[in-house]
């Protein structure tokens, strides 16, 4: 067997959910190539390199995959994948947007979202918001799968020396081009890697509130994320979105704080190693996941919080 | 411009799901079905398009029992024109839907597709991306606010880091994510009228799509249980739990 393993970047450093994408490459058994696309992303492909366990990287570097748009990278994938029995990308808005197309042109099924391996066609993914766990096995000949990097623990980025080979592929569909992006600008740590989160909901009343909870997160190098409700009422920007459709989280500790806990954000965050909620309506089905819960008025009980720690 | 909105039914999002005790699948007898919810930001949006003087009709398609013609009523009652059920009982994967839609798009010649980004029973945010393929058309996925104009469509993305804008040649395949508008609700006149709406009923040997399986689910299974934990009385107690007994402070 061999895997292509899509690597997520910014052109300029690796996202480490790659390293998660990688593992489950790994588990899967194979030989394992990762391909680096975008413009000017050399030093990614030298990062993803010293991963252990990869045996060449593939470096297509042209202006036609900079904004890694859909179109362009599926057409460079999919034309790539006849090499390989399975191609993986992380689960990530990338990933999500480009890798059904490269399954549509390659006619066969994407496996989204794989949650674990059970052998090299047969993977565990989550349906109904993970209110259930799907076993599937997949009778094509290649496997085009995302996923899901919090069920995964990263592959070491370190210990390897693969070979990085520069592709000549430049496939622009000229049907789609990028105009602007407007990316949150933060010192926090990033949502999906953090080791704690704390995470705000409708309680908290507006944006401004939530600089309790900021205070708190400086304090112990977390980052802040929110509840489907606090992004729709306009308090935070949907990249702060804990849940179903907006981030998967599975830090060390988890603070709910004022989220009642609907079932789309437990399904973001319920993997979490601990728990905790703060909320003052004592029924609040996030209670029945958390860890710890406290019964209290957020807006008492989260700088009292800030003081004892 | 012609707007093509593919619609899904599925388990209305407020039931609470359960595994059969066979472990065969999920239980949708005697389960409340309704309108996929980011289905219904996709025939809003196709809605308000016409009401901007942008699209001209809205042809709503579902791929499914024969059942679903409830939700292409739906559809109708909140503004869709027509429309066209792919009956089958068949289990649907997402690419032989994608392949059923690419083969109602070359017979409408829609200016825009327009899909939610993922149903909420496979969760499998797959078919929009697909159709576009087959069809070769540009994607905006997981738009939170599309502009059309003089020929191109752009579409603001919610992406992992912010947000993000393309521009697309059109046609073109967009999908909605939660905030690209709020669906209204349909009038008790308007369910009526879209009783009277014209609705064909295809099947997948007519279009040429075979629905052969490519993915076999060998077993359904409820999710580990989190058990509820303890209720502290007071912040230096939760500071206390967490630095000395979970130890993750």
């Amino acid at each position: 067997m061999s895997i292509l393993v899509y690597a997520e970047h910014n052109n300029a450093v690796l996202d480490k959910v790659t390293l998660s994408a990688l593992a489950a490459a790994q588990q899967i058994g194979g030989d394992i190539d990762v391909l680096v696309a975008g413009k000017d992303c050399g030093a990614v492909a030298e990062e993803i390199a010293k991963a252990e366990g990869v045996g060449k990287v593939l470096l297509a570097d042209n202006d036609a995959y900079a904004h890694q748009l859909g179109e362009n990278v599926a057409d460079l994938v999919a034309e790539l994948a006849g090499d390989y029995s399975h191609v993986l990308a992380a689960a990530t808005s990338v990933g999500k947007n480009f890798m059904p197309r490269v399954a549509a042109q390659l006619d066969v099924a994407q496996i989204s979202d794989i949650l674990g391996v059970e052998s090299e066609d047969t993977f565990r993914r989550p349906i109904y918001a993970g209110n259930a766990i799907a076993t599937v096995q997949s009778s094509d000949a290649t496997r085009v799968i995302t996923v899901r990097g919090t069920s995964f623990d990263p592959a070491s980025g370190e210990g390897g020396s693969a070979s990085v080979e520069n592709i000549d592929i430049a496939r622009d569909a000229g049907i789609s081009s990028f105009v602007n992006e407007e990316l949150a600008q933060s010192d926090r740590p990033d949502l999906g890697a953090a080791e704690i989160v704390i995470s705000g909901g409708r309680a908290m009343g507006n944006g401004e509130n939530f600089e309790i909870l900021y205070r708190v997160a400086d304090k112990l190098g977390a980052a802040v994320g929110a509840s489907r409700a606090a992004v729709d009422a306009g308090f935070v920007p949907n990249d702060m979105q804990v849940g179903q459709t907006g981030k998967i989280v599975a830090p060390q500790l988890y603070m709910a704080v004022g989220i009642s806990g609907a079932i789309q954000h437990l399904a973001g965050m319920k993997d979490s190693k601990v728990i905790v909620a703060i909320n003052k309506d004592e029924e609040a089905p996030i209670f029945q996941v958390a860890d710890y819960g406290l019964v209290a008025d957020l807006f008492d009980a989260v700088p009292e919080l800030e003081k004892h720690l | 411009m012609k707007v093509l909105v593919p619609i899904k039914r599925v388990i209305d999002y407020n039931v609470k799901v359960r595994v059969k005790a066979d472990n065969s699948g999920v239980d949708l007898a005697n389960v409340k079905m309704a309108m996929n919810p980011f289905c219904e930001i996709a025939v809003e949006e196709a809605v308000r398009l016409k009401e901007q003087g942008v699209a001209s009709e809205i042809v709503a398609v579902t791929v499914g029992e024969k059942a679903a013609q409830e939700q292409l009523r739906t559809a109708m009652a909140l503004g869709a024109d027509r429309s066209i059920l792919i009956e089958t009982d068949q289990e649907t994967e997402s690419l032989e839907v994608a392949k059923a839609l690419k083969a109602i798009v070359d017979r409408e010649e829609p200016g825009l597709v327009i899909l939610g980004k993922q149903a909420i029973d496979d969760d499998n945010n797959q078919t929009g991306q697909m159709l576009a393929a087959l069809a070769g058309m540009p994607q905006g996925t997981f738009a939170s606010e599309v502009n059309v104009e003089e020929g191109k469509v752009k579409v603001t993305r919610e992406i992992d880091g912010g947000l993000q804008t393309l521009e697309l040649n059109m046609p073109a395949v967009v999908t909605t994510d939660l905030r690209l508008n709020e669906p209204r609700y349909a009038s008790l006149p308007n369910i009526m009228k879209a009783k009277k709406k014209q609705l064909d009923t295809l099947t997948p040997d007519e279009l040429g799509v075979d629905f052969a399986p490519r993915v076999q689910t060998l077993k359904v299974e409820p999710p580990p249980e989190r058990e509820a934990g303890i209720t502290v009385e007071s912040v230096e107690e939760l500071v206390d739990k967490l630095k000395n007994e979970a130890k993750v402070l």
